[in-house]
């Protein structure tokens, strides 16, 4: 695809997102105004392990933890009675990247398998944290007595906070797209293009790998955030390691390295999910056998069916 | 000749019962091209990894225009000048010939802390990475994917990013390694450009390259260095001749 056409790609994706509210107001289906808003949270969650993973070469196992981090400064905050959507965001951001920069400033200094390990150990150390906190609902989690509250935004109302999730989804799309291509992002990739030539041309790889685990630490956060007011439910699943494994999935279905794919790949993965949970309870023993098809056929994921060879 | 910018002393390593390096003491002076020869498994690899910083030595120092750096990581010393090619060719393969030597001009001006801008249009890279692509001869080649290169061109390729890291000293393990007859000439060709300009210490398999090359040759045999001197003076040193040349170079 010339850059011209993948333009305008992009921009016939956005607006058809735009246009899901009214259309499924008229044929009165609200439940794909919620499928699709689910599925761009997790988009967001996607893009953001994309950063690391598809460019920064850094395979973390346990990116749900920043969901469940995210999640639970809403929801935490929402428990003592605060609402204020700043506050709780902010938080959930910045907890994040405090929790990214801590497992991140151990992870590392680690490669490969152990690498693997350790962010997996983190995130499950998160996941029985907050099993254990009964003030929160412990196992069962809490229901969230309401929705973070902005001055003049409603997310009560179903196609504000659609339309919040849009543009944050093509925000964030951005965001990832200027860093990648920054000099920031060519450090990264080629720290994981090269590791021994990036540092014999003097540049240390550590610095700027952990900047990049930080960032998509806050931005998974953000998306934890807006997780759990869509489903106005904290629970310590958002943190459960086959979380972080559909984040994982949606990356490579999607197309590793592309910013558009963990989209693509959260939108297959879930559209998928979706329809065969509705025709079968065992839709994972049709939808796991799908997966390894993909994978061995589609090397570069869905974006690679758009791109051209060595794009 | 000058005061030396690279000054080895008693430099040791042993992997298990194997001493890789035993008590090396090597000087390289500023603007001398400096070859290392040995036979296979002298320990030549050893040495020059210790000197770029892949691997710390068991004893010794190295100290680099004037300062101790034998405690400093690779990147570090890359920082304050000391450039490397590797034997093996390393190079960013998913990158062009124009990325990768924009990441070294990158790498060099020490500012990668830059989210927003792109840094493919930036002239500050380019520009550079460019006139260094066509010193090395690659100029026709920048938007090619370094994996598309022929093998000399990559190695070529190699040497343009070490070059445009500006170093005060450029470390090249076998640079001619791989290549055919007339690439090595080329290659050649090309470091005796830089020759005077860039302080070089090479290590070389390739006699005729070292002896065209060198302004001194130190021999590595097992891990030591048993004579350093003018290609003449390695030429027709007995011991050398004995452990290494062989009596085809000795003429």
């Amino acid at each position: 695809m010339s850059p011209r056409s993948r333009a305008v790609a992009l921009v016939l994706g956005v607006a058809l997102l735009a246009a899901l509210p009214p259309f499924a107001a008229f044929f009165n289906q609200p439940f794909y105004l919620d499928l699709v808003r689910r599925i761009m949270i997790f988009a967001v969650a996607a893009a953001s392990l994309n950063l690391i993973l598809g460019y920064g070469g850094m395979v973390s196992f346990g990116h749900a933890a920043y969901l469940g981090v995210g999640g639970y400064a809403v929801g935490v905050l929402a428990h003592y009675g605060i609402y204020d959507g700043f506050l709780q965001w902010g938080l959930a951001i910045g907890a994040s990247a405090l929790v990214a920069l801590v497992i991140g400033a151990v992870s590392i200094r680690t490669s490969g398998v152990y690498f693997i390990m350790i962010t997996l150990a983190f995130t499950q150390m998160l996941y029985y944290l907050g099993i254990s906190i009964e003030e929160f609902g412990g196992d069962d989690g809490m229901r969230l007595p309401s929705r973070s509250r902005f001055p003049g935004l409603d997310l009560a109302d179903a196609n504000t906070f659609y339309y919040l999730v849009l543009a944050i989804l093509v925000a964030v799309l951005l965001l990832i797209h200027r860093i990648v291509n920054s000099r920031f992002g060519m450090a990264i990739r080629a720290a994981k293009s090269n590791e021994a030539r990036t540092r014999a041309v003097g540049i240390s790889p550590y610095p700027y790998r952990l900047a990049a685990f930080v960032i998509a630490g806050a931005v998974c956060g953000l998306a934890g955030a807006l997780l759990v007011n869509h489903t106005a439910y904290l629970t310590p699943e958002f943190m459960n390691w086959t979380r972080s494994g559909e984040l994982m999935f949606m990356v490579i279905l999607g197309g590793i390295g592309s910013v558009v794919g963990p989209v693509l790949g959260a939108f297959a993965l879930l559209v998928l999910e979706d329809l065969l949970s509705g025709w079968t309870q065992h839709w994972q023993i049709i939808l796991g056998p799908l997966l390894v098809v993909s994978v061995i056929f589609f090397r570069r994921g869905l974006a690679g069916l758009f791109l051209k060879k060595n794009e | 000749m000058n005061s030396p910018i690279l000054e080895v002393r008693g430099l040791a390593k042993s992997f298990g019962a194997l001493q890789a390096s035993d008590g090396i003491d090597l000087d390289v002076r500023e603007g001398e091209t400096h070859a290392v020869i040995g036979p296979n498994g002298a320990g030549k690899t050893t040495l020059i990894a210790q000197l770029a910083g892949g691997i710390r030595p068991d004893e010794g120092t190295v100290r680099f225009a004037g300062e101790d750096i034998t405690a400093l990581p690779a990147a570090a010393r890359a920082r304050r000048g000391l450039a490397r090619s590797f034997q093996i060719t390393s190079i960013y393969p998913e990158f062009t010939a124009l990325g990768n030597v924009m990441l070294a001009v990158q790498a060099r001006a020490g500012r990668s802390f830059r989210f927003w801008k792109a840094a493919s249009g930036d002239e500050a890279l380019r520009a550079p990475a460019l006139a260094m692509l066509g010193e090395v001869g690659l100029a026709s080649r920048a938007e090619i994917q370094a994996a598309s290169l022929a093998h000399g061109e990559q190695r070529a390729l190699e040497i343009a990013m070490a070059l445009a890291t500006k170093p005060r000293l450029l470390l090249l393990d076998e640079p001619v390694a791989g290549m055919g007859a007339e690439e090595t000439q080329r290659m050649v060709a090309f470091l005796s450009t830089l020759k005077g300009g860039k302080t070089m210490l090479l290590v070389e398999h390739d006699m005729d390259a070292v002896f065209s090359l060198a302004d001194r040759v130190s021999v590595l045999v097992y891990g030591r260095i048993i004579a350093t001197g003018t290609p003449r003076e390695i030429r027709a040193n007995p011991e050398v001749r004995r452990a290494y040349l062989g009596e085809e170079h000795a003429a």
